[in-house]
């Protein structure tokens, strides 16, 4: 069968339609063997995967599994190095975004492709691949919009959405393209639980119209909610295949990471004294399109971890670099640390007062890309007096090293020493060396913004028993995540960040995945009853 | 202080900006789809020495121009290769394609200092150009002052109206979606970066086809970086270009006309002020964080690399 | 481009590879050009640049004329390493001289030990001076570097100009535009007997030991590397943005105004209109070339030094025009920019073997944290 670049072009004007049915069900996508292969890894290696009209069809896999990387063959971003990929029942090289587009396949990235100074029509209009005017789209974007349950003001400016109304954007422009194929990339994870149960009813509207969906995920409750199958990966194959409703969280964590999902816990203790309080802050972002922090309070206790939860977009980088000293303060006295005043102190100085942080950005903020691993810890370790990495303006190389290696070995990087890059470290081993660098800077006050995001599970367990670790050693910890499953896990207390507004922090038994999730929109008045918790499910 | 000599101090200005206003509008483009040429002066000059060799090789001024303006687009294309494909950095590059282009058009214009050519011509319009006091100041141009002005214009609705002056603002702020969705980004800014070379090359070639009919090395005297500090000032939008390019026209022909202004100060003086008020220029625009945020393109600067 | 893929490291070979590369294409286009201009390539070449080295007193012009580049481009490194971008090293240079002329002249006529050093730091302050303004304006009003200290130049250039026209001019000197000649004890004494290099050489030396030690050594320098390769990473570590580009700014200004001094109380002897012809740009190219390292700097500065004194003996002996200098430095940095790309990728190679699934590089999964956030670096990403 000769391969083919495009099918027959589709009519960008009629209204979003069912896609044409054959005379025997074929597969709407078919990856045979597929393979893809960088300089130091094996991303995907001899792939299956069979999608159905009108199926909702999930990719599990932990961080690092394959997923993403797929997902862009598929669409067209990369090309792979073995294997077929057959649409409709043909053989198919997909060259480019716009061939997939043209094939009818909508892809929504997990990290948006939007232009924020740009109007929502602008945006659209940019990414069709037809020539129309932003004016003329604007009715039909509101048609569709309202169709699926993803309302959308053509005419705002997209810095001014939510991170939620943005996914909403990019979703509506890949459906003003009358996709057969809709690949979703972890598109929960800037969503609040109410919006993700709305998201899953558009998707369900889609699919009984005929259109497929593909949708990467690690989160299996929602897997389990929402698809019709779903084919695992792991470390690049595929592991197995499921019917997600008939089985398991069990079964399947097991085909997902060959175990169960570990989980940690936390054994109850009374919390200490304030380490770090914030009263009252009031501060307007760098950033022109940031949110600003009206009124914050919050106390950090000893031997206590508070969870920040809220959708990205609600001011968590600005309360992170204030609370770390990038960004400071108005008044000194609005983030008091161990009874000083560092509200206008810098990094330095907090770190010396005893502030951890780890930071969300590894690469570039947490650690220099193209330094050592040795010179990396020198980023932070100077302040300590103990590392004695300093010593009259110069810099010993021997301490420097040493403590490099000590990091290295207590929190089991896997790294080519402590010459090598930091670049060259995966994901989580290079989150391992960086919390592991703050832990041994002994602080008494410990922040740390997404810690196992993007991290495979097996570190993602490790750095959770760290944080855990040091708050039974009497160290006031912050986490600020996005993932609702791990703050439970891991935290004594919650509280919710929301438009530049934080809630009362409560314990978390006294609280429930429900009621954080109403707080996620802004509504910290609202009381959810009494809920249950919502499947503890570690996601990976 | 006579009126007559006010209004020709007035009307020189035009032609001290028009070089601006070419070269300036030209970067403003590239930079808006995110590319910084640092190396404009180098490309001015060389259109300067092209423009002036064709010309005086063949007598015509606009064959000159087209030299100058494919001259201006080959030092361009040179530094595309390097900053868009060969992945440079950007500010290094516009670096070495200045050093080069001062060499280059030293070497090229070697046998060229001396001989002189006829300057452009002013244009005569009927009627206005006829007109007391307003016709010499404002109606008695050559044909490159009035161009400039609807360089500027073109300029400015081809990116707020337009489907490319669309592209070209969304690959200057984000770069990597628009790759996402398809948009052929490095082709783009070869396009922006060759018009601003083009423009660039052009205005290069004013200075040595109409300003001052003949070649001396170095004689842009720093026009391209001007021309850079022009593009800030305008916080990257077309129309402010023109009152910058003219505010530094009038200061650069203040150095001339200052004795008879009666002004006494020694002409080396009156000669740094428009590198002066270029310095005060900057200041002004960039002690605000927040304006340079909100208009700078976001990704001005930074090297792009597709999968 | 999409024969090449990005490299896990950068490649240390490449590195040090990548200039002498440089040096080679630019030997090979010069070759070329020698032909175009009607030249025997060969015999230009050796014209150009083995000829000069071949005598004592080429050896000493070579090491005068290498004093300004190293001088700057020390300094102009430690300002590039940090992402300071002193573009107006010759400005800084005029300065210095201006002052060091200033105080020669001043004690014209004192036979005094003290003449010569104080002309030196007067130099230095000069153009720490001169570096100061943009370092002010960067620092507190968030001002391109670049673009002030390149306009400081011209005004620099513009004040000597008035200088040697007027307050500071020679009035026995025929009205020409140069100031009195320094004396005895303003000059820089020689290194060796009939040759020009002179004392200012073993400061460009010190100045190489110092910066080197600096780097690689002190905390200070530490900072401004980190500054340079990952601002935010800098932030985070609490180093302080001002205080890099303060430093920057001085050291180079200083070091440039000791070009400078370097200049007037030796070759030049005088103020004239003119004390550089483009040292402090040439620096920048030195400052690259030499891959931004101090010995680096050396070398590189031994090899621009060799164009100018090659494109002087060319012009001499073969008419050659001495703009082919400036055209050498320029291609130079060209090729030395495109060497470097294979610091950072290389082809890929033909047949891949597998290797065995691992965990993916940071290269992989990075992703930094919420959807909307940008990565804080630009490292080529292959998500998983």
């Amino acid at each position: 069968m000769e391969p083919i670049l495009i099918t027959e072009p589709q009519d960008p004007q009629a209204p979003l339609q069912p896609p044409p049915v054959r005379e025997r069900v074929e597969p709407r996508l078919q990856l045979l063997g597929i393979s893809k292969i960088y300089p130091s890894v094996v991303a995907n290696a001899d792939v299956d995967l069979t999608v159905m009209p009108g199926e909702i069809h999930a990719v599990l896999g932990e961080n690092g599994a394959g997923k993403s990387t797929l997902m862009k063959m598929i669409y067209g971003v990369t090309r792979p190095d073995a294997g077929e990929i057959m649409w409709e029942g043909r053989q198919v090289h997909i060259g480019s975004p716009s061939a997939a587009r043209r094939l009818g396949i909508g892809m929504v990235f997990q990290h948006f492709a939007l232009f924020e100074t740009l109007t929502v029509a602008e945006n659209i209009a940019l990414a069709l691949d037809e020539k129309t005017t932003p004016a003329a789209l604007a009715p039909r974007i509101r048609a569709v919009s309202e169709q699926y349950g993803l309302p959308l003001d053509p005419e705002r400016r997209v810095h001014s959405m939510s991170v939620g109304e943005r996914q909403r954007v990019e979703i509506v422009r890949c459906l003003l393209q009358s996709p057969r194929l809709l690949i979703m990339d972890e598109p929960t994870s800037v969503l609040t639980p109410d919006a993700v149960q709305k998201l899953f009813v558009s998707l369900r509207k889609l699919a009984a119209e005929g259109v497929s969906i593909l949708y990467i995920s690690h989160k299996l409750d929602e897997i389990q909610a929402l698809c019709d199958k779903a084919t695992v990966l792991r470390a690049g194959r595929v592991s197995g295949t499921a019917v997600p409703r008939e089985e398991t969280a069990h079964s399947l964590a097991e085909l997902m990471i060959g175990g169960d999902l570990p989980t940690c816990s936390l054994v109850p203790r009374v919390p200490g004294a304030a380490c770090l309080s914030i009263a009252g802050l009031d501060l307007k972002s760098g950033d022109p399109f940031g949110t600003h922090l009206q009124d914050i309070r919050l106390e950090l206790r000893a031997g206590e971890i508070t969870g920040l939860a809220g959708i990205s977009g609600s001011g968590q980088q600005e309360l992170l670099k204030a609370l770390s000293g990038e960004l400071p303060a108005p008044r000194a006295d609005s983030i008091r640390i161990l009874g000083r005043d560092a509200g206008r102190l810098d990094a330095a100085a907090r770190r010396r007062l005893g502030l951890g942080f780890v930071p969300e950005e590894r690469l570039g903020r947490g650690a220099v890309p193209a330094l050592s691993l040795a010179d990396n810890a020198l980023l932070t370790g100077y302040l300590s007096g103990e590392t004695g990495m300093l010593r009259n303006g110069l810099v010993r190389r021997g301490a420097v090293r040493a403590f490099a290696d000590a990091v290295i070995e207590r929190f089991k990087v896997k790294c080519g020493g402590a010459a090598s890059a930091a670049t060259s470290l995966s994901g989580g081993n290079l989150q391992k060396f960086i919390v592991g660098r703050e832990i041994r800077l002994a602080p008494k006050v410990m922040v740390l913004a997404q810690p196992t995001w993007g991290v495979d599970i097996g570190a993602a367990m490790l750095i959770r028993q760290a944080i855990i670790d040091l708050r039974d050693q009497g160290v006031a910890v912050l986490v600020v995540s996005e993932e609702l499953d791990e703050l439970f896990m891991m935290c004594d207390r919650i509280a919710v960040l929301a438009k530049g507004r934080l809630s009362r922090a409560v314990p978390v038994a006294e609280t429930s995945i429900n009621q954080i999730g109403v707080w996620m929109s802004g509504d910290f008045d609202a009381t959810h009853g009494a809920d249950i918790k919502g499947d503890m499910h570690v996601q990976a | 202080m006579n009126p007559e000599y006010v209004i020709a101090f007035l009307a020189s200005t035009a032609g001290a900006a028009t070089p601006l206003v070419l070269a300036s509008s030209g970067e403003l483009v590239a930079e808006r789809s995110g590319v910084m040429n640092l190396g404009l002066e180098g490309v001015m000059l060389v259109g300067a020495v092209a423009g002036f060799s064709a010309t005086l090789h063949s007598g015509s001024i606009g064959l000159g121009l087209l030299a100058a303006l494919a001259a201006g687009m080959a030092m361009a294309l040179v530094f595309a290769v390097l900053v868009l494909t060969l992945q440079t950095n950007q500010v290094a590059t516009g670096l070495a394609l200045t050093l080069f282009g001062l060499g280059l058009s030293a070497f090229l214009g070697r046998d060229l200092v001396g001989q002189t050519v006829a300057p452009m011509p002013k244009l005569s319009i009927p009627l206005l150009s006829d007109l007391p006091f307003v016709g010499p100041l404002l109606f008695q141009f050559d044909a490159m002052v009035y161009v400039s002005l609807v360089v500027v214009a073109l300029i400015a609705w081809v990116l707020a109206r337009t489907r490319v002056g669309l592209l070209i603002r969304a690959v200057g702020e984000a770069p990597h979606s628009a790759h996402a969705i398809g948009m052929p980004v490095v082709k783009l800014r070869y396009a922006t970066v060759l018009f601003g070379g083009a423009l660039a090359g052009i205005g290069g070639a004013y200075m040595s086809l109409a300003l001052t009919p003949m070649w001396v090395e170095g004689m842009t005297a720093g026009r391209g970086w001007i021309a850079l500090a022009q593009v800030v000032f305008a916080t990257w939008k077309p129309r402010g270009l023109l009152l910058g390019a003219y505010l530094f026209g009038g200061v650069t022909v203040l150095q001339f006309h200052g004795q008879g202004l009666g002004v006494a100060i020694p002409s080396e003086f009156l000669s740094m002020l428009p590198y002066l008020a270029t310095i005060v220029v900057l200041v002004i625009i960039c002690r605000n964080p927040q304006t340079i945020l909100l208009n700078k393109p976001m990704s001005l600067g930074q090297s792009f690399k597709a999968d | 481009m999409s024969r090449l893929e990005a490299r896990p490291e950068p490649s240390r070979a490449m590195m040090l590879a990548s200039p002498l590369i440089a040096a080679a294409a630019m030997l090979v286009s010069g070759s070329l050009l020698f032909l175009f201009l009607g030249q025997e390539p060969l015999h230009a070449f050796y014209v150009y640049f083995i000829a000069p080295l071949g005598s004592a007193y080429g050896i000493g012009e070579l090491l005068l004329k290498a004093t300004p580049l190293i001088l700057c481009g020390v300094g102009l490194a430690i300002g590039f390493r940090a992402n300071v971008h002193n573009i107006g090293a010759d400005g800084q240079l005029t300065m210095g001289a201006v002052a060091a002329g200033a105080v020669a002249l001043y004690f014209d006529g004192v036979e005094a030990p003290w003449v010569l050093p104080l002309m030196i730091v007067a130099g230095a302050l000069g153009g720490l001076a001169w570096a100061a303004l943009p370092a002010l304006l960067r620092t507190r009003f968030n001002t391109s570097e670049i673009l002030v200290s390149l306009m400081l130049v011209y005004v620099a250039y513009l004040f000597l100009g008035y200088l040697v026209h007027g307050p500071l001019r020679d009035p026995a000197g025929f009205n020409f535009p140069q100031s009195k000649m320094f004396g005895e004890a303003a000059t820089l004494p020689l290194l060796m007997e009939g040759l020009r290099v002179n004392a200012a050489f073993i400061l460009s030396l010190v100045a190489v030991a110092g910066a080197w030690f600096f780097c690689r050594h002190t905390f200070a320098g530490y900072r401004m590397q980190v500054s340079g390769m990952a601002p935010a990473a800098a932030l985070y570590a609490g180093f302080s943005e001002p205080k890099n580009v303060w430093l920057a700014f001085m050291a180079s200004g200083a070091l440039a105004g000791v070009a400078g001094v370097g200049e007037v109380a030796g070759p030049l002897g005088q103020l004239q209109p003119s004390v550089s012809p483009g040292y402090g740009f040439a620096a920048i190219i030195v400052a690259y070339v030499g891959r931004l390292h101090p010995l680096g700097v050396l070398l590189a500065s031994l090899l621009m030094s060799l164009l100018y004194i090659g494109g002087e003996s060319a012009q001499i002996e073969l008419q050659l025009p001495s703009a082919i200098t400036g055209l050498f430095q320029g291609l130079l940095l060209f090729y030395l920019l495109a060497a470097d790309l294979f610091i950072h990728y290389r082809f890929k190679p033909r047949t891949r073997v597998a290797p065995a699934a691992s965990a993916t590089p940071a290269a992989s999964t990075q992703q930094s944290a919420p959807a909307s956030a940008p990565t804080a670096t630009e490292t080529i990403q292959h998500e998983s």
